[in-house]
Order: C-alpha cells, then structure tokens, then sequence
C-alpha cells in the first residue's frame, strides 16, 4: 500500500513539475505548481511528518500560490509565441553539465550517517506538532527569531518596492 | 519500507525540472516558480534524511526553507511588478541594467 502511495505521489510531483516548465500559458503552469505541491506534501505525510504537511498546504499552496496567482491577474501577461529564451541550448547544455554533477553526488551519497534519538516511536508517542514545538523552541530559537526577523524586512522591502510612486508634491496619502 | 534513496531520486528529478525551467524559460513568473520547485526537491530531500536518521533536524530546515520562501516569494513579484510597470523589460532576457 505504502509503495502504491509513493509511487502515485512520485509520479504525479513529477509529471506536474514538468508541466509547470512545459505549458505556455502562465495560468496553466500555476496550477500544475499547485498540483506539485499538494502531491510533495501527500509525501511528507509518508515521510511522518504531519506538521510540514499541514504547513505545505497551508503556506505554499494557501499563500505563496495565491500571491503568484494574483500577480499573474495583475499584470495580465500574454502567452507568447517564443516561450523559450532565445540561447536555450547554450542554457541546456549549462544544465546537463549540473545534472552530471549532482549524479556523481547522488552516487556517491553514504544513504546513512548518525542515528538521532527521535525515532517514529518517541515522536508519535509525545504527538508530531509537539515534538516539532518542542525542538523549535529550545535548539532553533536563535534561529526561529532571525527568521521573524527576516520575514519582517520582506513585507517591507516587498511594500517599499511595489508601491505606487507618487509625485513628491501630491501630498501624503501613502 | 521505501529505500532512502528513492526519495533522494525523485528529489533529484525535481530539481532537474526546476532548473531547466529557470535556464531556459523567458517569463518571470514561471522562472520564479521553477525556483519554488527546486525548493520543494531540496525540502523533500531534507525530509526523507530527517525520517530515515530518525531527527528533527531536517524537519526544521525544512520548515525555515518554506519560510524563507515566502519571503523569496514576496520579495521576487514585488520586482516583477516594478519592472513590468516601469514598461523596462517584459520577459526575462530583456533585462540587462546591470550588463556590462
């Protein structure tokens, strides 16, 4: 059963990822993105991670997909006839040169290391959303404040750029 | 029980996908969005190690690469819209300011 979902999930991300670099039409690419990434989190739930599940969902495809698909109305961009950059092939063969690097790392990948102590026993037993809480707020604090922090300067660099300019002498209304 | 190392395959394939769509496509917003699948590769791959190593470790770099890519996100349509409105480019290779 559990290969059966794996392989359903596997082959649909992937048919989806090449759909959203396939189609033409930017609307179409936009959803075939919303079908990659509700199929990645159907893999989080196989990989016990219930909260990154939930988290996929809600933030990729309930906010981040949402913002593409309301600038993508905003600017109402036409399909265009040449939907490829114009040195392509000099870009594809910059990205076979990529691709043999990461198979040589891919090959050479110990698939092991250190074992930790949060086995899928320990995790279910304290609840997932906890043990995540838990490890969160105690190793990660550092860094789950900088991220606050990082998302803070974000919302106002994205604000500062994508407002409206106004002659100096029209008055404060922004 | 999956092998590790399928995952870590069909996180490579994704990656793949996303980085010929970054290299070859003209429109902003779908080299933005190859840029969101390649995350995705990455958050599959960081995900699979965090279960197969039995830590939380991955789990959370996962979660703050969601994060960051909202920011990145954000950050990114919101110099779509400048340029798009500023009429200075309307794909991605017309976009040589900083040429030399």
């Amino acid at each position: 059963m559990i290969y059966l979902l794996f392989g359903y999930f596997a082959t649909v991300s992937i048919l989806s990822g090449i759909f959203t670099i396939a189609l033409k039409n930017p609307v179409h690419c936009g959803l075939s993105l919303l079908s990659l990434l509700l199929h990645v989190a159907g893999l989080f739930v196989l990989l016990n991670a219930e909260f990154l599940f939930a988290v996929q969902i809600i933030v990729y495809a309930g906010a981040i997909l949402v913002l593409y698909l309301f600038v993508l109305m905003l600017l109402n961009l036409k399909t265009e006839e040449q939907y490829l950059h114009k040195k392509y092939p000099f870009f594809l063969f910059a990205g076979v040169a990529i691709l043999g690097e990461l198979l040589i790392l891919v090959f050479q990948t110990p698939y092991g290391g250190a074992k930790g102590v949060a086995t899928p026993e320990v995790v279910l037993q304290t609840r997932p959303s906890h043990a995540v809480g838990i490890t969160m707020f105690s190793d990660y604090l550092l860094l789950f404040e900088i991220v606050g922090v990082f998302l803070l300067g974000a919302i106002i660099g994205a604000i500062v750029l994508a407002k409206t300019p106004t002659a100096p002498t029209a008055g404060a209304d922004g | 029980m999956i092998p590790l190392s399928a995952y870590v395959g069909l996180s490579f394939i994704l990656f793949m996908t996303g980085l010929l769509g970054v290299l070859i496509r003209r429109n902003f917003i779908i080299v933005l969005m190859s840029v969101e699948i390649m995350l995705n590769a990455a958050n599959i791959n960081l995900v699979a190690f965090s279960h197969y190593l039995s830590s939380m470790a991955g789990q959370m770099a996962a979660l703050f690469v969601i994060a960051i890519a909202a920011g990145e996100a954000a950050v990114g349509l919101a110099i779509i819209i400048v340029v798009f409105r500023g009429k200075i480019a309307t794909n991605v290779d017309q976009i040589n300011l900083l040429k030399w």
